[in-house]
């Protein structure tokens, strides 16, 4: 079993899922709460990641991360290397890619929250950021836990884009996806399959709980 | 009377998708068809070309990495010829009862370069010395667990005395080609790849290579075999026959491989 590549995936996870609930948060509320009639497409590129293959995804970032590009020729000239290969690279590579995970069902819970109560705080005369803080988020706490688990276990499972801007560096870009490709590769089919078996087991038991939170078993179970 | 044109039109892109997706069976002549190695990309279309305006027989060919294709193979892919890049796959499939027995010819040797983008920071003229140099800071690499290519690159590495020293810089790509996108995108300053590659039309023109001495690494040896379960085993042995005409060989050798020595061993 690669323990250095499933701490190093927990690790990005982590990172990433927390990055994302950060910047989800006031996307999503952009999403539920904006009348802006060309909305519609702030949300297809926020979706955009759900249909892409990751390897268009891979491809555009090491393209942009290059000494090709101007980004990349300033990130290298300011840090004097390029973000390819770097585990920040996979931070930057992963957010983009999980992105629809944390902000869909984020936003689809605030769309839920009840108006009449958004608008009774705005005759209490709560600012809208108050109001978004004390009554919107609360409400969708919900929404926000789905979000944050299943951009985490989306991050734990990300192959493709890892493939492409990675370059396979021990401790620093080998997820669990990648040293699961590896052993198979190497026909260490015994060790791929322990792998794998334990992200499949760690997959079903976090889906299990996404839809544990939606379904509200516990508070079935309450009401009898 | 929107709702009949809409309908219409629905049926029309059933039927259309329908037509795309029967058309080729139906038209398609009985083929060869072919699994080879990504390193093979460059070459292989002009032969399959030239074979097929010889013979009239079509040669559909499927490129990708050894590995995959000897995992694909041995659960029923449906190929009829396999172009691995390491023999060792041919020899396995042979022991493991998937390929035709006696079939497995070495059809070429694989060549290795340093190769960096054109006014990089490596002087070729310096060798392997050059990936020393402080200001490269990224070298890529197939993967030597699995990829044939980097193999050889780790082995030549080794043999200079350099490995230890050029270790931390190593970026593995999944296989040549990848290694060889890491350069050409500008991520990696230097890398070892095929000489095929660095050859190759896309890359020929932006890059400058060092080809390392075929002595500094085992020799990359590239097999081909005919898969048993084939249903087309005669026009698989009509192509591998093809590809050991003297005019493929030297069509082989002005793309990157170095051909066997007469006697059939490495060069």
């Amino acid at each position: 079993m690669d323990w250095p590549a499933i701490g190093l995936s927990i690790r990005l996870a982590t990172i990433v899922s927390l990055v994302l609930l950060v910047i989800g948060l006031p996307i999503a509320g952009w999403l539920a709460f904006s009348r802006w009639r060309w909305k519609f497409l702030v949300e297809a590129i926020v979706a955009l990641p759900l249909v892409l293959p990751p390897t268009v995804l891979g491809f555009y970032v090491l393209m942009a991360v290059g000494a090709r590009s101007p980004i990349g020729r300033a990130w290298t000239a300011w840090t004097g290397h390029s973000l390819a290969f770097t585990f920040e690279g996979l931070v930057l590579a992963s957010i983009l890619y999980s992105l629809p995970f944390a902000v869909q069902p984020i936003a689809a819970s605030f769309a839920q929250v009840d108006r009449g109560l958004i608008d009774a705080a705005a005759t209490l005369g709560s600012p809208p950021w108050r109001t978004f803080v004390r009554v919107v988020i609360p409400l969708s706490i919900e929404g926000i836990i789905t979000g944050g688990v299943l951009s985490f276990a989306h991050t734990i499972g990300e192959f493709g884009v890892v493939l492409m801007v990675g370059g396979n560096l021990p401790g620093i870009t080998r997820t669990v996806s990648i040293a699961i490709y590896d052993q198979v590769q190497g026909f260490q089919y015994a060790d791929a399959n322990a792998t794998a078996l334990l992200l499949l087991v760690f997959s079903a038991s976090v889906l299990a709980l996404v839809y544990a939170i939606v379904r509200k078993p516990w508070a079935v179970a309450s009401l009898r | 009377m929107r709702r009949p044109v809409r309908r219409t039109l629905a049926a029309g892109v059933v039927a259309g998708l329908l037509a795309l997706g029967a058309a080729p069976a139906a038209v398609e002549p009985p083929g060869i068809r072919v699994a080879a190695a990504s390193d093979l990309q460059t070459v292989l279309p002009v032969i399959a070309e030239r074979f097929q305006r010889s013979t009239g027989r079509h040669v559909g060919v499927t490129y990708g990495s050894s590995g995959n294709f000897f995992s694909q193979i041995q659960n029923g892919a449906p190929f009829d010829v396999f172009l691995s890049a390491d023999i060792e796959y041919p020899r396995r499939l042979e022991a493991a009862g998937v390929a035709e027995p006696g079939s497995i010819v070495t059809y070429g040797f694989g060549r290795i370069v340093v190769w960096s983008r054109r006014g990089g920071l490596v002087d070729l003229q310096r060798g392997l010395e050059a990936l020393t140099d402080a200001r490269i800071r990224r070298i890529a690499i197939a993967n030597p667990e699995h990829a044939p290519y980097g193999r050889a690159a780790v082995a030549a590495l080794r043999h200079e005395g350099l490995y230890d020293r050029v270790r931390s810089k190593l970026v593995l790509g999944e296989n040549v080609s990848q290694a060889a996108q890491f350069v050409d995108s500008g991520n990696a300053e230097a890398g070892i790849i095929a000489l095929s590659l660095a050859l190759a039309p896309t890359l020929k023109p932006e890059g400058t290579y060092y080809e390392i001495p075929l002595t500094f690494y085992p020799p990359i040896e590239q097999g081909a075999v005919i898969v048993k379960a084939s249903a087309n085993k005669a026009g698989g042995r009509a192509f591998l026959e093809f590809l050991g005409l003297p005019d493929s060989l030297r069509l082989m050798q002005s793309f990157g491989f170095a051909m066997p020595a007469p006697d059939g061993r490495a060069p």
